[in-house]
């Protein structure tokens, strides 16, 4: 029987779907209507409530030719309960920068993935992918030949560079201070081989982010954040600054009391912003869209090792290149990029990703190795890195002098 | 003049290794490519040479790709966890 010893009766899915909130389990009902995948899914998810236990396998091997990524295996481990979820593989595709379609584009997309697997779908997956779920081994290929030949390609998984992906920027955005979508597509583009032929010690994720308001959350979910930022001072229109006033906004307390790095102060007609101080926060930005613009001189921020916790705990990426101009054809982001996977698949450990990699050597032999000079913007607070010195300003000599002193 | 080393006989060393390693250590394509570097020597195999023999190896589908916590390349098998 298909829907296995539920008997079609879901009464603990049934509770989910009360409410006037949008359900999971009311969309995995309307797909069953018309497909005996989600039928069973529906029957294999109550029976995992039944019994408070997953009833998932992870498959390794399945994929499509030629390529080491872009299908995560999924079998039931009661198949004979649920024989239409005994294979419900995910297959992840490679979405558009910024996540824009055509309403012509997700009908495609839909039509592919009704004629072939379960009809459910992720928009999007936390990669940013599109993401099919539920298919059987034999439908691979078809699947993968039909969205190839619409213009979609499968994104990364495993080992490998993972699809990239960008916040809407200059399309929707005011505040980009790059060209988010075009880095996205062109980093895409450039490293194909490197994201379907998995080669590193593990994962490596690139999310371009326009400013520092990070729409993509790049700061915590990618290996390599991209975040745009500006070397020059915060445009100010003070006229601007004043109507907020005027409309009733408490500059003092509420924007000029906010700042973190305490840089602005306003004395009721003059916003005096001290640019050096200015920690790039987007706070007052946000809170005077109209009034404060990022500077002109604009490029981005490279941070370096955010991950989830996997093997070691969740960590922030931090920065590693303070200022980088992003324009085509990035090659010194690039340049950047391939000394970095050198060095990390040369030295690194299977599982290792490369935030918990420079845990392990420390910042200041990785960014020797990778010839990076050590910058003060590497740090939050002063003396968080004692391990980097800077053997320049020592002179042979200068230990003792400074014994004999007795200070500094 | 010594022979010039082809990308398919380092495929075929590299698929003999992942033979010879099967059932006992799974294999990452940088554990092949160290391997290879190191038997003919940097100066006849390179890391370009490496990957172009892997994408012999596996768009020959002779081995394929398989995630096990992390990618591995393998001899193409039935996977335990397969239901038929």
């Amino acid at each position: 029987m298909a829907d296995g010893q539920t008997n079609g009766k879901t009464p603990k899915l049934d509770k989910l779907d009360k409410g006037p909130w949008p359900s999971f389990v009311k969309e995995i009902k309307r797909a069953a209507e018309k497909n005996p995948m989600s039928k069973d899914l529906l029957g294999q998810l109550e029976l995992s409530y039944e019994d408070k236990i997953g009833h998932w396998k992870h498959g390794g091997i399945v994929g499509v030719l030629g390529y080491g990524g872009g299908v995560i295996g999924r079998y039931s481990d009661v198949p004979e309960k649920f024989p239409n979820v005994a294979h419900f593989h995910t297959i992840r595709v490679n979405m558009p920068a910024g996540w824009f379609y055509t309403s012509d584009a997700l009908r495609t997309l839909c039509d592919i993935w009704e004629k072939h697997g379960s009809g459910l779908t992720n928009m999007h997956g936390s990669t940013g992918d599109i993401v099919f779920l539920g298919t059987r081994t034999e439908q691979l290929e078809p699947i993968f030949s039909e969205l190839t030949k619409e213009g979609f390609d499968l994104g990364g998984s495993g080992s490998d560079v993972r699809t990239p992906s960008a916040c809407v920027g200059p399309a929707r955005c005011e505040w980009a201070c790059y060209d988010t979508l075009k880095l996205c597509y062109d980093l895409t583009m450039e490293y194909q081989d490197e994201l379907h032929r998995p080669a590193f010690p593990y994962k490596f994720k690139f999310k371009c982010s326009g400013c520092p308001n990070d729409c993509v959350a790049s700061v915590a979910r990618s290996d390599m954040s991209i975040i745009g930022t500006w070397k020059d001072d915060i445009q100010v229109d003070q006229a601007a600054v004043k109507e907020y006033e005027d409309k009733g906004l408490n500059i003092q307390r509420d924007v000029c009391g906010n700042c973190p790095s305490k840089c602005m102060d306003w004395d009721g007609k003059t916003l005096e912003i001290d640019n050096r101080l200015c920690v790039r926060c987007m706070h007052c930005i946000n809170a005077m869209p109209k009034a404060l613009r990022p500077g002109k001189e604009r490029g981005a921020c490279l941070l370096l090792g955010s991950k989830a916790p996997i093997v070691e705990g969740a960590q922030l990426s931090s920065v590693l290149v303070p200022f980088m101009k992003m324009e085509p054809p990035y090659q010194e982001l690039k340049d950047l990029c391939e000394k970095i996977w050198d060095l990390w698949c040369e030295e690194g450990k299977a599982r290792e990703r490369v935030g918990e990699f420079i845990q392990r050597v420390g910042l200041g032999n990785f960014l020797e190795a990778i010839e990076v000079e050590p910058s003060p913007y590497m740090i939050a607070h002063p003396r968080d890195n004692p391990y980097i010195f800077y053997e320049d300003y020592f002179e042979e000599g200068d230990e003792e002098d400074e014994d004999e002193d007795g200070d500094e | 003049m010594s022979e010039e080393l082809t990308v398919e006989q380092v495929a075929d060393a590299m698929f003999k290794m992942v033979k010879d390693a099967m059932g006992q250590k799974k294999l990452k394509p940088m554990d092949l490519q160290k391997a290879m570097i190191e038997y003919y020597g940097a100066d006849k195999c390179d890391k370009k040479m490496c990957k172009a023999a892997i994408k012999s190896l596996i768009d020959s589908e002779r081995c394929v790709y398989t995630y096990f916590g992390g990618s591995f390349i393998e001899i193409p098998h039935r996977e335990g966890a397969a239901n038929d």
